[in-house]
């Protein structure tokens, strides 16, 4: 039997915490767990009047039915989730796979490039090369030692492990595009780099594989809304074409991306992002100093759906309460059946 | 019974719908039409003629008994009115807001031969508004057939084909990509067409009929048809995902920030409730001058939202003139009223850098119309020479959506301009008209029953 995951919501059961920015969520989705494949994303909404953001399959578990994700508190609902998201609550929405899964291909030994938050979802990608017999090389950057996650879980997949940290605190003392140049100077043979984190380093390091004309996909991640081709909002410049993340990629090839496009995209609400964030703060400040020991943060504003359905008849019968052949009134104006919805 | 109704005697105006001012509802998103009451949907109802060659049944893509519940509201029986109504149809309170019925019913009317036709959509929209108010729902008596439909989508098709499936006996699971049932009824028409919750009331009477809704599943990614088929139990699958892909011109600078589709922005602002940011966490932000490009209904509904959202001056640019516009009659007056600034046989060209990744302006050229092409309507040439530059923020295209690419992609049909909407014989249709369909799998037959249902073979 098949099972959906439906009604109250899909449940976190494990969190783990990297640094005080990076967290990964354990949800149960035996469903999905069967169906993700390396390279393909969830969109979640964390409650009912949250956003709907885009986030990779960082792991998923189809004998205990689990897909994780990792987390970095960025925003306003990536903040949020990081107070509200604990082992035993439940996330509001959650949709997924999507996006065309990697071609894991044929290539006999390939570079899987993580940076920072990108070594999460690149996890997958070194599992599945390694699963099918690939000479994995595993680069992993990092600011300095303290923010290293997953080290062990690479580990175990990858043939050759070479950390980065910008301060040289752990492994080699540079970005990743300097862990790509020592991996190809070692191995002329390199047939494919994997390159998921920042649009910046995912730029350097298509700088750095493109002279050696060496394939290099990378994983985008544009601001989404619905996450199946409808909106637009996705759309990635590829040379002349455009295309949408979610439908056509999330996977593309490096060398054709316009990253100066995908920068200034992903700018597009930048000013909003920074409202929303100051007027959470704000919210959480006050909510500390108040102690009253409400533990949420601002309730959603929408109540469930049999109260507005009530009120909403409430204030329908009103409208038509002029009995059949009673001289009555026109409707007042405006309609109110949507102030019941303005909240 | 009064005696016989002739086109002499019945009322000879449509009664008028109340309507919130102009000025006012551009500050809000409450309905912009309020419906009938009683008074005025008994007054529209004397206007009906009974006439017996009853050519709006014919004209309505699922067949409403039309005649029988318009009787029905001329006698003040509205309860009788529903049941007539929801013997075909269990949607009322949304067909009868959003129905292209000047197409459809109302336009093969007899009394619109002479007057205009009688208002069947507002009719309709009355006794489903009744019903809601009331707390109606007709369940009719169900013989389970034991076939079980799963329904790909919770669209006006999806929801349409559920409420048949359960009528006929058969377990019925609608998937939904979205957290919300609704399709493109909950995030593409706007709250002051078709307020979402009516939507929840007349899916909540699909509820009850047994339908079930599993929203948050993207079918083809998380399981496929095949596995519906195959692993689920399914017997058949209906494929209702409809036509949501935007269409982007591919001119200069239509990736720049400030330029997006028509589906975004109604996307943002209907089903994320951007209107209500930050209360709620989706942004929509509109700038002070907007173009938006076409002149459909999608079109007039993103000017209106725009206005509503706070935008200052909203341009409509369409590359035909008023003629060729597709959009119902009713919303473009309506933009007009509300202050949309239309320009005619205009076509950008060009959408122009503010050097930050913004916009600018947008550069179009004048159109003027030649022979006409294969929709039968003028086609529109450029006039060279005759560029011109505006000054505007944002861009939002409304030049159609093609069907949504998925694993059904190829089992759509749509009309020869890709417009799934218009299908081109309405009339001839049984399946409602206004969306795409497919039937995929084996249907089930109730009746006669040449299968049985899969839960038997396998136990067979």
């Amino acid at each position: 039997m098949v099972e959906t995951n439906q009604g109250a919501g899909f449940r976190i059961l494990a969190r783990e915490d990297y640094s005080d920015v990076t967290y990964s969520l354990v949800i149960r989705h035996p469903m999905m767990a069967k169906a993700a494949k390396p390279g393909q994303f969830v969109i979640v909404m964390s409650h009912e009047s949250g956003e709907r953001i885009p986030l990779t399959i960082a792991d998923f578990d189809r004998e205990k039915g689990t897909v994780t994700l990792v987390v970095q508190a960025v925003g306003k609902t990536t903040k949020e989730m990081q107070q509200t998201c604990k082992a035993g609550t439940a996330l509001y929405a959650l949709v997924g796979p999507m996006g065309v899964p990697s071609s894991l291909g044929h290539a006999r030994k390939v570079v899987c490039v993580g940076g920072g938050l990108g070594v999460a979802p690149v996890f997958p990608q070194a599992r599945g090369f390694k699963e099918q017999g690939a000479y994995v090389i595993g680069i992993l950057g990092f600011r300095t030692e303290k923010l290293i996650f997953w080290r062990d879980k690479f580990a175990a997949c990858c043939d050759e492990l070479i950390m980065c940290t910008d301060d040289g605190s752990a492994g080699i003392k540079g970005f990743v595009s300097n862990g790509i140049e020592l991996a190809i100077s070692k191995h002329p043979d390199i047939d494919e780099v994997v390159a998921i984190g920042p649009p910046m380093m995912m730029k350097a390091c298509v700088e750095t594989t493109r002279p050696h004309k060496i394939k290099t996909t990378v994983s985008l991640n544009p601001i989404m809304v619905d996450g199946t081709g409808m909106c637009g909002g996705c759309r990635v410049k590829l040379g002349d074409e455009v295309k949408f993340a979610c439908v056509d990629g999330p996977d593309f090839d490096g060398h054709k991306v316009d990253f100066g496009d995908l920068m200034t995209r992903l700018r597009r609400y930048a000013d909003k992002e920074k409202t929303a964030v100051q007027r959470w703060s704000e919210t959480c400040r006050m909510r500390d100093q108040a102690a009253f020991g409400a533990r949420d943060p601002a309730p959603p504003a929408a109540s469930s759906e049999t109260p507005e359905l009530d009120l909403a008849r409430a204030k329908m019968r009103a409208r038509r309460q002029a009995p059949p052949g009673a001289t009555g009134q026109l409707p007042e104006l405006p309609d109110p059946i949507d102030d019941v919805l303005g909240g | 019974m009064a005696k016989k109704r002739t086109i002499r005697t019945i009322p000879q105006q449509r009664t008028p719908m109340p309507e919130q001012p102009a000025h006012e509802r551009v500050k809000n998103f409450a309905e912009v039409a309020c419906g009938f009451g009683a008074e005025e949907a008994l007054r529209e109802s004397q206007r009906c003629l009974l006439c017996p060659e009853q050519p709006c049944i014919e004209g309505c893509p699922v067949g409403v008994d039309i005649p029988g519940f318009i009787r029905k509201i001329g006698e003040k029986d509205f309860r009788g009115a529903y049941d007539a109504l929801t013997g075909t149809n269990l949607l009322p309170a949304i067909c009868g807001r959003v129905c292209p019925q000047e197409n459809q019913c109302e336009g093969v009317c007899t009394v619109g031969d002479s007057l205009e036709p009688v208002a069947i959509g507002r009719l309709e929209r009355f006794v489903g508004d009744t019903a809601i108010a009331e707390g109606w729902v007709n369940v009719p008596y169900i013989e389970p057939n034991r076939f079980k439909v799963g329904i790909v989508g919770s669209g006006p098709a999806g929801v349409a084909c559920a409420a048949d499936m359960a009528k006929a006996g058969c377990e019925v699971v609608v998937y939904e990509a979205f957290h919300r049932p609704g399709g493109v009824l909950c995030y593409g028409i706007p709250d002051f067409r078709l307020p979402n919750v009516v939507i929840d009331a007349e899916i909540d009477k699909l509820r009850k009929l047994g339908v079930k809704f599993e929203c948050n599943t993207l079918v083809g990614r998380l399981f496929t048809i095949e596995q519906m088929v195959e692993e689920m139990g399914f017997d058949a699958v209906f494929v209702g995902t409809g036509a949501g892909y935007p269409t982007l011109p591919g001119i200069p600078g239509d990736s720049l920030n400030g330029v997006l589709s028509a589906n975004e922005l109604l996307t943002r602002c209907n089903l994320m409730r951007a209107k209500e940011f930050p209360n709620f966490d989706t942004p929509m932000p509109i700038e002070k001058r907007v173009a938006v490009i076409g002149a459909g209904n999608t079109a007039m509904d993103a000017m209106r939202v725009c206005l509503r959202l706070g935008a200052e001056k909203v341009y409509c640019i369409y590359r035909r003139s008023r003629t060729e516009c597709p959009a119902r009659a009713e919303e473009v007056h309506h933009a007009e009223e509300e202050g949309v600034e239309f320009h005619w046989l205009t076509n950008p060209v060009e959408i122009l850098d503010d050097g930050a990744g913004g916009v600018r302006g947008m550069r179009c050229i004048r159109m003027e119309l030649g022979e006409p092409d294969e929709s039968g309507r003028r086609r529109p040439v450029p006039v060279p020479g005759s560029e011109l530059d505006i000054e505007i923020d944002l861009v939002v295209f409304a030049i159609g959506t093609t069907p949504t690419r998925s694993s059904a992609r190829r089992r759509i049909s749509s009309s020869t301009s890709a417009a799934t909407s218009r299908p081109t014989r309405i009339s001839r249709l049984r399946w409602p008209a206004s969306t795409p369909a497919a039937i995929s799998s084996r249907a089930p037959r109730p009746s006669s029953r040449p299968w049985a249902p899969a839960a038997e073979r396998r136990a067979a």
